[in-house]
This record gives structure tokens, C-alpha cells and sequence, in this order.
């Protein structure tokens, strides 16, 4: 009991209380990954004036709001590309990316793959609710074909990003996948994922009972977390097919990469530094 | 840094050049850009130079990602800058809005080619203007300046520079296709003495919360990783720098941001007056294109007619007062279909006439004596 009062006594430090409540529906999934958040960087021990957190624009983007570090709520799909300023500038500093899959795949697609394969060290925390939530519900990069929203009425006509694969292809050296239902492995991959180097991709399937589950007869919170938990199935082996999500499918989720020693950009850039001086 | 690969003494540089060794002597270590003609010079001297000084520099994606890393390392305290001609500050234009928004110091330089679209890449152009100041969306003041040689395009990145961290707001940096490319003799100046010109970032007071501003209108900018828990967000916010999403919190900070830059505009503004004082015709221009003019105003005195040249050398924001301060005729000779003529007429209580070229070349000083002559007659 005393355990689970100093963490939240803790988080709290990490939170803006004063701007609580927040923005987020009752029931929305990014509360939840906020929290496994928070408890993997207080286990970690970072010091709050070494973390830095960028988001772009969504209803996840709001999450750069409310923790008690320097945030950066940026414009839609910059995320990356500004975090890649604060930690090519900073290199000390802990930089985390923490926005919507529009954000991150759709408009701000370019800059996610040029800088998965540039390697910069940033931890991308990818929060997948399948749709434009802040918008109301539109179709996305993520949206499964067939899922019905505001633009697909008749069903989505297009195919989605198999994330974790894309990250793997452009070798972003750790990649994992988790549902708002997993928090306990989503905590310990983002625990283990702070103290790695490069480019490391977290994807969190995520509910959005409000503008997404309300279309596809999942209008409770608690549908959809069911849906996670009973298409769930860890695979950290998993084959790219395998990873791919479709329709009211199976939900592959896991570790599906973690390799060590990929120098990351910055370090890369000190060698570019030496030679330059030299 | 390393004292070895400071510069000093005579170089022979083009405006590309020129503009990027400025930005390094005045204090810029940071650098991200996407190369395009005719700036990409600066970025290839960006990429020899800033690693030899300590500094950084990236080749993004994009123009968007550059402006965006950009805005990202000037939190960090870095004196930061990209490069580009048109076609990137077209889509540079909504992260400046953020940086405007967000009050962050940037240097932006946009070497100017011809234009609409892809236009003429290497020729000189002066068609974005009013982008410069209208590009990014809502109603703000951003700070413009326009050198007409290549030693100017040194020695004005310190204003660039300085300008950038005294308002919190983000300079663009004017060339052309013509100043980018031309060669000219540039002198560097010992470092102490440049070293002073660098005005740096002021620090908030105990206890100021960072959207506060100072007696100034500005307020001091707290850096990244000093425990300031900063927020910001390009959403209408308040002084602690947290969405408001009121008409009262709108009206305050829109204001503050043009105002911050207008009360302020004698101590930016910056022109050459050539033979104005008893002038009964004016020649307004700038950049690449005053070259010539100064040329023709020079076959006009010989005519006998008491011509002059005002060359802007802060286009934005604009230097009014020296529009109603003489009681001329004006010409507005410009490299586009007729921009700062508008600004001009809204100024001058005589005849102000136009004199533009689409790009591509600049006018001769026949051309500019031509016209002297017909408004004069
Ligand atoms: C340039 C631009 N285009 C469009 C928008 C409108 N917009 C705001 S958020 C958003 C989608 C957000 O979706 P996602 O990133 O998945 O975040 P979510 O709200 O689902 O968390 C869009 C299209 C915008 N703010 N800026
Ligand atoms: S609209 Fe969806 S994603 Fe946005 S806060 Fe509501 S439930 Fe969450
Ligand atoms: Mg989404």
C-alpha cells in the first residue's frame, strides 16, 4: 500500500496536476500508456531536468502537456523532426517522441523514416488507436481495411502500416508492440527501452471508444479492451506477415526486435567532429 | 572552439559564403537544411565549417524537418539557422508560424530565385517579399533582412543573429540568385572585435515564468535542461506558457507579438540614403537589384536631374518613416510584378511610380535612367 502511495506521490511530480483534468474521454487508452510511461522513467531514476518530451498534434500530442518536464507540444507531424534538434544539440538530454499514429505515420511519415534510419538516439512512443482522434475519428495510415469511420462510411478501402515492421526494415535497433491491456510488458519495454541508444519504436495499440469503437461496435471502453485482450497473442518471433493488423483480427504484440552497438547519429557525429578538428 | 579554424583577414567569398562564415562569427553552431539552388553553398560551407568550430550540422528529409530541428536546438541556447530559396520557405512557412508563436530565435536565409513554383533556380529573383512576412498563416511581425553586397552579407548576420535572440523572433535572411553566386572581397575582423557585437540570450529573473514578458515586451527565454519544466505549444497560451483557449488570452498574446516587434522598429530598421536630401525623385530598391540602381542615379545626377536611391536594407519590418520624411517622388524598381510599391504608395503623399522585371536579370542603370527620366520630365 505505502509502495503504491510514493509512486503516485511521485508521479504527481512528473505531472502538471494544475492542468488536471486533462482533454482525454473517459476511457481513452492514452491515459493509461501516460502511466506506464511515467512509472518506467521513475524507475529508472532519470532526473527530471535531463528528460525531454515532444509531441505533435492529436489527442496524444496533448500528452506534452501534462508532464512536469520540458514539453513540447509541436505542429502536426513535426514531432521528430524537432526532438532531432534537441538531442543532435544535446546529446545528454533523454529525448522521447510521444504522439498519434497520424502524426507519426501519416504527415509526419518522412521524417519518422529518415530518422529511423539516421539512427537518432529518441525513443518513439506511438500511441495506435487506429484513427485521427482529435479530428473525429477520420480514416489514417493506421486505420484496418474494412474499419468504418467519418471518411471510410462504406469501409476502409486502404491498407495500413505494419509498424513494427517498417521500424525493423529501416533498423531502428529496438521495436516493440503492446495493447492498452498489456501494461505491465508495456512498462518494462519502455523501462528497458530508456536505457538503450538509437532509435527505438514502441507501438501502443490503444482504444478510442469515443470516435473510433463507437463506429465498429465498440462503443465502451470495456469492449475494446476485451477486443485486445482476447485477440492479443504474444509472439516476440513474430514474421512480418504475422505482424500485420487487420480487421477485428489477431493482435500480434511483443519484442520483436532488440539488438545492441547500431551507433546512433550522435554518436556518429562526434567522430565528424574529431576528423573536422583534426 | 578551436582557435585554428577561426577565420580573419581577406577572403574572396560569394554571398552564400559570405552569409554562412557571418553566421558562424556570430555565434550560430547549429545548422539543418535541404539543399537548393541557389543556397546550397551555404550548407556545403555549414557542413565544412560548423564541425571545425564545434558546432553541428544535419541534412534532413526536408525543409519542414530543417526549420523544425532547427526550433528544437535553438531551446537548447544554440544560435541556429537554416537555408533555402523559395520553394523550402513555401514549405518552411507553418514551422515558422510555431517559432513565432513560440517566440523562438531563429535565422533564416532565403536566397530568392525567380518564381512562381520551381521558377528560374540559379537567377536572381524578388518575388517573395511579402512571403517573407505574410508565408505562415494569422497576423505577426517577423524581422527581414536584405544585404546588397557580399562583405554586407557578412557583416549583417550579426544583426540577423542578434535581432533573433534581443525579440525572440525569428529573422529571415534575404539573398538573390545574383548575391548568392557573385564573388566579392569580404574582410574579417580580428575575433575580439567581433566577439562584441554578439549580444546574448537574456535570462529570466527569479521567479518569471516564461511567457512573462519584460518591460520590453519580450520575455527572457528559459533553456532546455535546466529545470524550467517548459512548455510550449504553437495553441494560444498564457504566460506559463499553458493553452488558453479564450479571446482574451488570443488578444493579449497576438498583440504582444506584433507589438514586441513595432515598438521596437527604429532600433531594427536599417537603409542607405544615397543622395536623397535634396532629391526630387527617389529610387526605392534592394538587394541584388540596388547594384544597378545606384548606377542609374549616378547617369541621372549627370543629367542634371536630382535623383537618389533609398535601399531597404530592413525590409520587415518596414522602415515607413523613411517614406514620409521626404518629400520626393518615388520609384520602386523591384525584381517581381509590384510589391513594395504598395507599401511605398501607403507611405508617400506624392507619385510613386514602379519599375519591376519579372527576374531572371536585374535592370542596367540605362533602364533605371530611362524610367528616372520619364517620372521626371
Ligand atoms: C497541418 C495540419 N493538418 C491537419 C491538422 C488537423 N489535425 C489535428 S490532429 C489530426 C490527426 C491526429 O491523429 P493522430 O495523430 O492519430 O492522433 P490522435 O488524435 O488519434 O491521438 C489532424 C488531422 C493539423 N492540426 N495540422
Ligand atoms: S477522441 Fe478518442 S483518442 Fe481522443 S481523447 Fe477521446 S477517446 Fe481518446
Ligand atoms: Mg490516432
Amino acid at each position: 500500500m505505502s509502495q503504491m502511495t510514493d509512486m503516485r506521490k511521485t508521479e504527481e511530480e512528473w505531472l502538471r496536476t494544475e492542468r488536471l483534468p486533462h482533454v482525454w474521454c473517459p476511457g481513452c487508452g492514452i491515459g493509461i500508456v501516460l502511466n506506464a510511461f511515467l512509472r518506467a522513467v521513475i524507475r529508472r531514476n532519470i532526473p527530471k531536468e535531463k528528460m525531454v518530451v515532444v509531441s505533435g498534434i492529436g489527442c496524444t500530442g496533448r500528452t506534452a502537456g501534462y508532464v512536469n518536464v520540458d514539453s513540447f507540444h509541436t505542429t502536426h507531424g513535426r514531432a521528430i523532426p524537432f526532438a532531432v534538434g534537441v538531442k543532435f544539440a544535446r546529446p545528454d538530454l533523454n529525448v522521447v517522441v510521444f504522439s498519434g499514429d497520424g502524426d507519426l505515420f501519416a504527415i509526419g511519415g518522412n521524417h519518422f523514416v529518415n530518422a529511423a534510419r539516421r539512427n537518432h538516439d529518441l525513443l518513439i512512443i506511438a500511441v495506435n488507436n487506429f484513427t485521427y482522434g482529435m479530428t473525429g475519428g477520420q480514416h489514417g495510415p493506421t486505420t484496418p481495411t474494412g474499419a468504418y469511420t467519418t471518411t471510410t462510411p462504406y469501409g476502409n478501402p486502404d491498407r495500413p502500416f505494419n509498424i513494427p515492421h517498417l521500424a525493423i526494415s529501416l533498423g531502428a535497433p529496438y521495436v516493440a508492440r503492446w495493447t492498452t491491456y498489456h501494461v505491465n510488458q508495456l512498462q518494462n519495454s519502455i523501462y528497458k527501452a530508456l536505457n538503450m541508444k538509437g532509435f527505438r519504436v514502441i507501438e501502443i495499440i490503444s482504444q478510442c471508444p469515443t470516435v473510433y469503437g463507437r463506429r465498429n461496435s465498440m462503443r465502451s471502453p470495456m469492449s475494446m479492451m476485451e477486443y485486445f485482450q482476447k485477440n492479443s497473442v504474444i509472439n516476440n518471433k513474430a514474421s512480418y506477415e504475422e505482424m500485420e493488423l487487420t480487421y477485428k483480427g489477431k493482435i500480434v504484440v511483443g519484442e520483436f526486435r532488440n539488438v545492441g552497438g547500431i551507433p546512433s547519429y550522435e554518436e556518429r557525429y562526434e567522430e565528424i567532429i574529431r576528423r573536422a578538428q583534426e | 572552439m578551436t582557435e585554428k579554424h577561426l577565420k580573419e583577414g581577406y577572403y574572396f567569398w560569394s554571398g552564400d559564403v559570405a552569409a554562412a562564415e557571418g553566421a558562424i562569427a556570430a555565434g550560430c553552431r547549429f545548422y539543418a537544411g535541404y539543399p537548393i539552388t541557389p543556397s546550397s553553398e551555404v550548407a556545403e560551407t555549414m557542413a565544412l565549417r560548423l564541425p571545425q568550430v564545434g558546432g553541428k550540422f544535419i541534412e534532413m528529409e526536408d525543409e519542414i524537418g530543417s526549420i523544425a530541428a532547427i526550433i528544437g536546438a535553438s531551446w537548447t541556447g544554440e544560435r541556429s539557422m537554416t537555408a533555402t530559396s523559395g520553394p523550402g520557405i513555401s514549405l518552411m512557412n507553418e514551422n515558422i508560424g510555431l517559432a513565432v508563436m513560440t517566440e523562438v530565435p531563429l535565422v533564416i536565409v532565403n536566397a530568392m530565385r525567380g518564381a512562381p513554383s520551381t521558377g528560374l533556380p540559379t537567377l536572381i529573383g524578388q518575388g517573395d517579399l511579402m512571403q517573407a512576412k505574410y508565408g505562415s498563416h494569422g497576423s505577426y511581425e517577423i524581422i527581414t533582412l536584405y544585404p546588397n553586397n557580399i562583405q554586407e552579407a557578412f557583416d549583417l548576420m550579426f544583426d540577423a543573429f542578434n535581432l533573433a535572440e534581443r525579440y525572440r523572433v525569428p529573422v529571415m535572411y534575404l539573398l538573390d540568385g545574383l548575391l548568392a553566386h557573385m564573388y566579392e572581397k569580404v574582410y574579417v575582423p580580428p575575433r575580439e572585435e567581433w566577439e562584441k557585437k554578439i549580444i546574448r540570450r537574456k535570462r529570466a529573473r527569479e521567479g518569471q515564468l516564461p511567457y512573462q514578458p519584460d518591460e520590453d515586451m519580450v520575455p527572457p527565454m528559459p533553456l532546455i535542461g535546466e529545470g524550467y519544466n517548459i512548455h510550449a505549444t504553437g495553441l494560444t497560451h498564457d504566460e506559463r506558457g499553458y493553452p488558453d483557449l479564450t479571446p482574451q488570452a488570443q488578444e493579449e498574446l497576438v498583440r504582444r507579438l506584433n507589438e514586441k516587434i513595432l515598438k521596437h522598429e527604429r532600433d531594427i530598421w536599417k537603409v542607405e540614403e544615397y543622395l536623397t536630401e535634396d532629391a526630387d525623385i527617389i529610387v526605392v530598391s534592394f538587394g541584388g537589384e540596388s547594384r544597378a540602381v545606384k548606377a542609374g542615379v549616378n547617369l541621372a545626377r549627370k543629367e542634371g536631374i536630382k535623383a537618389g536611391m533609398l535601399r531597404l536594407i530592413t525590409i520587415w519590418p518596414f522602415p515607413w518613416e523613411y517614406i514620409t520624411k521626404y518629400s520626393a517622388d518615388y520609384i520602386v524598381a523591384e525584381l517581381n510584378y509590384g510589391q513594395m510599391y504598395h507599401l511605398v504608395r501607403e507611405y508617400s503623399d506624392n507619385d510613386v511610380y514602379q519599375l519591376n522585371k519579372m527576374g531572371g536579370e536585374i535592370h542596367t542603370p540605362e533602364d533605371v535612367l530611362k524610367r528616372i527620366r520619364e517620372v521626371s520630365s
